[in-house]
């Protein structure tokens, strides 16, 4: 085992472990925000910068700090480190500069996203963003695309996380779309004219930090915090069948995975359980999801819960929550 | 000071040609290598030597290659870095040029240090006519036993394979240009691991500029101890400069480490002075990523001490004075020049060979391109300056790779020195 | 030149042309894939795509970089990926001769811009369009490293140094006798032993 410290807090954490991971363990206010790292996506990180922090001790053995700011989610633990995220100025600087750089070319077009209310890079900017913008360069705007019939792609939303094209290359049989050209003109797309057809596609639009990828098939049909997210399971033979229902009164309005504390899929779920099922008797409700206190989510639909209350599986439910 | 180290047969008629390169003591290093020294003790003479890295950032060679997983069972690969795209830096295509075959004989001895038995020579793909160049002198040392199997009847074996890249400024950097060795764009990757331990299909590998190789060649045949003996202080040995610009003789030179810089400039033998007998301005030093320098700094450092044209003495000072010896490749401004224009060109450059992947440097550099962009063209604001600088410092150190740096030095250091000539633009 | 802000990289067509390879450049390709450990047939694909535009019409079409991933045993898109990244493969269909002045630092400093100049007034062309007899493509490109003989330009991966107004149109006119002759330089296949 390892020991490491973050803002003042020790852990230990077997060898391998990243700074991020590490946090994570810990929880809370220490944990930095990472746009583009996914644990359950192999080669994911490191390419945001919003995860950037101060390592001020290297490891025990050679106690000398890194003079540069690392990346959490992909620099691994040494025994001995000494981590400074939210105690350090200049790693605050840092993320504030990460997150303009995100800002200057996003459009602002949150009251008619469909992510809004559960963006990572609105809870970012709330965080870190400046009250105004610095820049008085035009956006950089590109075409919205339908890829295929389930996925909208809005590409002037996105912020190259790269989340979808591994999602597509680790989850589907034959990905169809990459990262294309370079630079500033960078793209998600398929280069040519063809759908994105695979049972496990839906699944890019949760990976997607941000509005770039969007269910066509919930698209402006309601504000996410109008809705009441509850588990929701079915017997499925491609995937786990463990979902996330959105639901207004009885009404199914979308299925999504389910989404832990950091925002990341507990399991993929297939496109048939997130597409052709919205009847309410396709499913098992278990009952509401529990949603952060912080989150605009949350805002009034649980009111008769207390912080830290569990939630119970309704009756008749045979799957306890996780 | 002229020291013809690495150039020393250059002028020799046809010297291309392996019959050529060996009648005039070519591949003599190699045969006393091979034939009469262990690999470890290959490596030894490199390190004594302390050459450094030729390519831009000066790591010392010996040590790099010390960091070499060798207890891994993987395969391990040298890959000589010939993406030489830096704006200002064309030694290496000089080099590969006149002398394909004191680079080969570089790499049979390194790969020979290393333990290595393939070798890529990863070269722009704007170089093409080197391509046949080079796989020609790689025929001609196969067909006489340097290269191909049982090496002079020894146990060591070595393929060396030429591959083109296809125009990417990106892949000069080291894990980028791996990434573009197998295939793929060329995204640096993030580090660690290093690819000492990961580096070219997972496996442990050399990544080193074609100087800094081909200097192997020199340091074996004069002894390590001698090649240490040139140069000054920790700047051992001679360098190859490119110079260009507005001088009378752009081309590239062999100095011996600790020339001053004003008689590189002035002296016949080199650049011969400014074009048109015009006053000097402004030099890029190593390559235009490294800071600039106006006259009087670039002649004399702060403490009004001659510079000289080695890693420390171009450094002294740092980023409030100084700047650095990169690669070599010189750029003279003289008093005409616009570094507001200059400025905004080379971002231009960085804007367009970002490969995209990090946020700062993907959107900092296009960021930065527009709004010089708008100064260079008269649209300018006051405020833009100290946007730019802030810009910059948001970009520098922050990024996956030193492309960022790369991009924000030369922003930073041009309102550093030059900040009036901003304000005038914007005025 | 500032790029605009709207960025619309077209959708390209998969036209299903039937496209491929002489025996000879096909036996090239398979001593080029030799060249890399088994299994690591991509990293052949760089060499390849140079092959393949020179060879099967200038450009790399959707049908092209399909065969060429074919050959390679690639998913199609790893392709795309590639050809999209790097400056020196075309998209679309190109003039016979594509001439690429550089236009940074180093270049500029020397008249590098001018001679871009002269360029677009002597050819009536924009950056990126071609001449209407489908001569001459022109681009502007970034450093092609050999600043200490700028202005540089190339034209179809050949260097032609220390460029002034006079020069180019020289280079341009004697292209233009040449039109129906084969180059003197050597292609991509041929650059590999």
């Amino acid at each position: 085992m390892l020991k490491v410290t973050i803002d003042n807090i020790l852990i230990e954490v077997e060898e391998g472990t990243t700074i991020l991971q590490a946090a994570r363990m810990i929880g809370g206010k220490v944990v930095p925000p990472a746009m583009c790292y996914y644990t359950s996506l192999k080669g994911s990180g490191g390419k945001c910068r919003s995860c950037l922090v101060k390592v001020a001790k290297g490891s025990a053995k050679d106690p000398r700090p890194i003079p540069k700011l690392v990346a959490s989610c992909s620099t691994p633990v040494q025994d001995g480190m000494v981590v400074e995220n939210t105690i350090s100025a200049e790693v605050q600087e840092a993320r504030k500069g990460v997150v303009e750089f995100l800002l200057i070319n996003h459009p602002l077009d949150c009251p008619v996203c469909d992510q809004a209310g559960e963006c990572d890079l609105q809870d970012l900017s709330y965080g870190f963003g400046m009250e105004e913008t610095n820049t008085r360069e035009p956006r950089r705007e590109y075409p919205v695309v339908d890829i295929g019939p389930l996925i909208k792609l809005h590409m002037n939303r996105c912020i190259h996380c790269y989340r979808c094209v591994l999602a597509a290359e680790q989850l589907t049989k034959k990905r169809a779309h990459g990262m294309l050209y370079r630079g500033d003109t960078i793209e998600i797309s398929t280069f040519i004219r063809t759908a994105i057809d695979s049972d496990f596609s839906g699944n890019m639009i949760d990976v997607c930090p941000v509005g770039a990828l969007t269910d066509r098939s919930f698209r402006f049909k309601s504000r996410v915090w109008f809705l009441n997210p509850m588990d929701a399971h079915r017997e499925c033979s491609h995937c786990s069948g463990k979902v996330a229902a959105w639901m207004f009164g009885n009404e199914i309005y979308r299925i999504t995975g389910r989404k832990d504390t950091f925002g990341e899929l507990e399991e993929f779920i297939c496109n048939e359980c997130r597409f052709e099922k919205k009847d309410i008797s396709d499913w098992v409700i278990e009952g509401p999801r529990k949603i952060k206190r912080q989150s605009v989510i949350s805002g009034n639909h649980y009111e008769q819960m207390k912080k830290g209350s569990i939630i119970h599986p309704i009756e008749g439910t045979t799957e306890p929550q996780e | 000071m002229g020291r013809a180290i690495l150039l020393d047969k250059v002028n020799i008629p046809g010297i291309r040609a392996f019959e050529v390169y060996r009648e005039h003591g070519g591949y003599k290093p190699a045969g006393k290598a091979l034939l009469g020294m262990t690999p470890a003790q290959v490596q030894q003479e490199v390190i004594k030597s302390g050459l450094r890295g030729r390519g831009g950032a000066g790591f010392p060679t010996g040590l790099k290659w010390s960091f070499l997983d060798r207890k891994s069972d993987k395969p391990r690969y040298l890959v000589c870095n010939a993406d030489e795209s830096e704006p200002g830096t064309f030694k290496d295509r000089y080099l590969m040029e006149k002398l394909p075959h004191l680079l080969i004989e570089g790499l049979i001895l390194s790969s020979y240090a290393l333990g290595v038995k393939t070798c890529y020579i990863y070269i722009r793909g704007e170089f093409k006519y080197l391509v046949g160049i080079l796989e020609t002198a790689i025929h001609e040392a196969k067909k006489n036993n340097y290269l191909g199997e049982k090496i002079l009847g020894t146990d060591f074996s070595l393929e060396i394979y030429v591959h083109p890249g296809a125009g990417a400024y990106i892949c000069g950097e080291e894990t980028a240009l791996l990434e573009s060795l197998e295939g793929k764009r060329g995204n640096p990757r993030i580090k660690p691991p290093f690819p000492a331990y990961k580096g070219l299909y997972d496996c442990p590998t050399v990544v080193n500029n074609v100087e800094t190789l081909a200097t192997v060649t020199s340091i074996i045949s004069m002894g390590g101890d001698a090649y240490s003996k040139l140069g000054i202080g920790k700047s051992t040995g001679t360098k190859l400069m490119s110079a260009c610009g507005n001088i009378n003789k752009p081309g590239v030179y062999e100095i011996e480490m600790g020339l001053p810089v004003e008689d590189f400039i002035y002296s016949e033998e080199y650049c011969g002075g400014i074009k048109n007998d015009r006053m000097l301005k402004a030099v890029i030093p190593g390559g235009s990523s490294v800071p600039i320098l106006p006259a009087d700094l670039i002649l004399n450092t702060a403490k009004g001490q001659p510079r000289l044209l080695t890693y420390e003495s171009l450094a002294e000072g740092e980023f409030i004075s100084g700047s650095m010896l990169g690669s070599g490749g010189f750029i003279v401004f003289d008093e005409n020049a616009c570094i507001v224009r200059n400025t905004w060109n080379l971002t231009r450059f960085y804007r367009h060979e970002s490969c995209g992947q990090c946020s700062p440097c993907r959107e900092g550099t296009g960021w930065m391109e527009k709004i010089l962009y708008r100064i260079e063209h008269g649209q300018g604001r006051m405020s833009d300056i100290d946007l730019l600088v802030r810009i910059a410092k948001n970009i520098e150190g922050n990024t996956i790779c030193p492309l960022g740096d790369a991009a924000a030095w030369p922003v930073a250091s041009a309102i550093r020195h030059f900040r009036k000539e901003f304000e005038e633009h914007i005025k | 030149m500032n790029t605009g802000n709207s960025v619309n990289h077209h959708l390209f067509v998969r036209e299903n042309k039937a496209v491929s390879f002489s025996d000879e450049t096909l036996e090239k390709v398979r001593s080029l894939i030799r060249r890399y450990p088994e299994g690591r047939q991509k990293s052949a694909l760089l060499p390849v795509l140079h092959i393949a535009q020179e060879e099967l019409g200038g450009f790399l079409s959707v049908d092209t970089m399909d065969y060429v991933a074919s050959l390679l045993n690639l998913n199609p898109i790893e392709v795309y990926e590639v050809a999209t990244f790097y400056s020196m493969f075309y998209l679309d269909k190109m003039g016979k001769y594509v001439l690429e002045v550089c236009h940074t630092g180093p270049c500029a400093i020397c008249g590098g811009e001018d001679v871009l100049q002269h360029i677009r007034d002597y050819l009536h062309i924009e950056t990126g369009e071609t001449t209407p007899d489908g001569m001459f493509t022109l681009k502007e490109v970034e450093c092609l490293g050999a600043c200490g003989n700028g202005p540089v330009m190339q034209v179809n991966t050949e260097f032609y140094e220390h460029m002034t107004a006079r020069q180019v149109e020289k280079v341009i006119e004697d292209l233009r006798q040449k039109q129906g002759e084969e180059g003197t330089s050597k292609g991509w296949a041929e650059q590999f032993s």
